[in-house]
């Protein structure tokens, strides 16, 4: 009887800890299935993506519509390349649309804001594989600073 | 002449340090690479992740769930000071996840299982009863030393998800419950800032590297123990020192392998 007992709590024991091991992964970790069938990509072009990062959200109002699958450089525009893998329930935005490098609070992460733009009989809907032209690359606290100091300098002459 | 012994002496204490790791290879590999048979084996190792995990398993939960409240009640006074308490979450659980988790298991686990399993191991062997298995052509390191160390390697990294797991509960509960930051936000900044392959999957690798190592050296100290009463508390000793010694130099190397880049 006592190694039934043994045997029991060993069972206990190894199931806490498969237990503790599906907490971690679906309570605490973010497991994103990503299928084809219900994302597309789209790309966009930066002069500067700050401190953007592969899986960084692509927000709509501040709800997550998709995320940043990879960031590669133009070899010969020498700008980079954004590859965004966007929810396939979120697919009535316009051609037209904006996509901006911003951050969320003043110290936080920086994130891609999609602003969608106007709609019309001739405007059509973002596709997979489509590029978005109307970009606006993050905001960079050095540039800022060293244009404020230029224009004050030349205000003063 | 007293230099030349000085010189003598030294050389001796590296070639036994050489000979001690290489005693403490060979029982490695006697033991692992001899699975025992499994019908026989199988309650063996059953009965020692009795042993070595169940009855962890108490100090582990208790722990845990401590080091993640004071974790969080100290992170809090710092955070609440930016106005960023929200974060709380991601601090906690990756510093949980990432270092406490399986250097504190570790260290805890070396204290409570290690020490016990060199007892054990170093009257059996002073007492002769490895001998006398031997003599019966049982081999101990199949029969005694393999399914504890099996043991170990199953149980600790399983600790360490325990561990981890209530220590992110006890963080809940004091930046929750108690400092009143929102449910809502706690997790979805924690589930934002969680990676599975750089953090969990980081998290059980160390918590393996590290069962390896203190049940090996708990068993090579037992094993190769000074047969009387004092020999048995120096090898005690040394296994809760040299483990926890060994584990806090492997983390910060696998830290740097891990998250140096």
């Amino acid at each position: 009887m006592l190694t039934r007992k043994i045997e029991l709590l060993v069972g206990v024991f190894l199931l806490t800890g498969l237990a503790a091991f599906l907490v971690l992964v679906f309570k605490v970790a973010n497991i994103e299935v990503k299928t084809s069938d219900s994302s597309y990509t789209l790309t966009a072009n930066f002069t500067n993506i700050g401190g953007l990062k592969v899986r960084s959200p692509v927000k709509v109002g501040g709800v997550v519509v998709g995320r940043v699958s990879n960031i590669d450089l133009d070899p010969v525009k020498l700008v980079a390349v954004v590859t965004v893998v966007m929810d396939k329930r979120y697919d009535k935005f316009p051609e037209t649309s904006s996509l901006a490098i911003l951050t969320s609070g003043l110290l936080g992460e920086q994130f891609l804001g999609l602003t969608p733009g106007f709609m019309d009989d001739d405007v059509s809907m973002l596709k997979d594989g489509d590029k978005i032209d109307d970009t606006r690359s993050a905001l960079v606290l050095e540039d800022l600073i060293g244009q404020f100091l230029y224009s004050m300098g030349s205000k003063d002459k | 002449m007293k230099l030349l012994d000085r010189i003598a002496d030294l050389g001796r204490s590296a070639i036994e340090l050489v000979l001690g790791f290489g005693r403490a290879g060979l029982m490695l590999w006697g033991a692992i690479f001899r699975w025992p048979r499994v019908r026989k084996g199988f309650p063996l190792l059953v009965r020692q992740i009795y042993v070595v995990g169940v009855q962890s398993m108490v100090i582990i939960l208790v722990s845990g769930l401590f080091i993640g409240m004071v974790l969080a009640l100290q992170g809090y006074n710092i955070l609440v000071g930016f106005g960023t308490e929200e974060s709380l979450g991601p601090m906690v659980a990756l510093s949980l996840l990432r270092e406490l988790g399986p250097v504190v298991t570790a260290l805890l686990f070396a204290g409570r299982a290690g020490s016990a399993l060199t007892a054990e191991i170093g009257l059996m062997k002073s007492t002769e009863q490895l001998s006398s298995l031997e003599m019966m052509a049982i081999d101990p390191l199949r029969q005694i030393i393999a399914p504890r160390f099996w043991a170990g390697v199953i149980s600790m990294p399983l600790l360490a998800l325990m561990f981890t797991a209530v220590g992110i509960y006890g963080g809940h509960l004091v930046g929750v419950e108690w400092k009143g930051i929102d449910n809502g936000a706690f997790w979805s900044i924690l589930q934002a800032s969680v990676e599975w392959r750089k953090d969990i999957v980081n998290c059980l690798i160390k918590s393996g590297v590290f069962a390896v190592v203190v049940t090996w050296i708990a068993l090579y100290r037992g094993y190769q123990v000074i047969p009387n009463p004092e020999g048995i508390s120096r090898a005690t000793t040394s296994t809760v020192v040299q483990s926890s010694l060994a584990v806090l130099a492997l983390d910060f190397l696998l830290t740097a392998l891990m998250f140096g880049r």
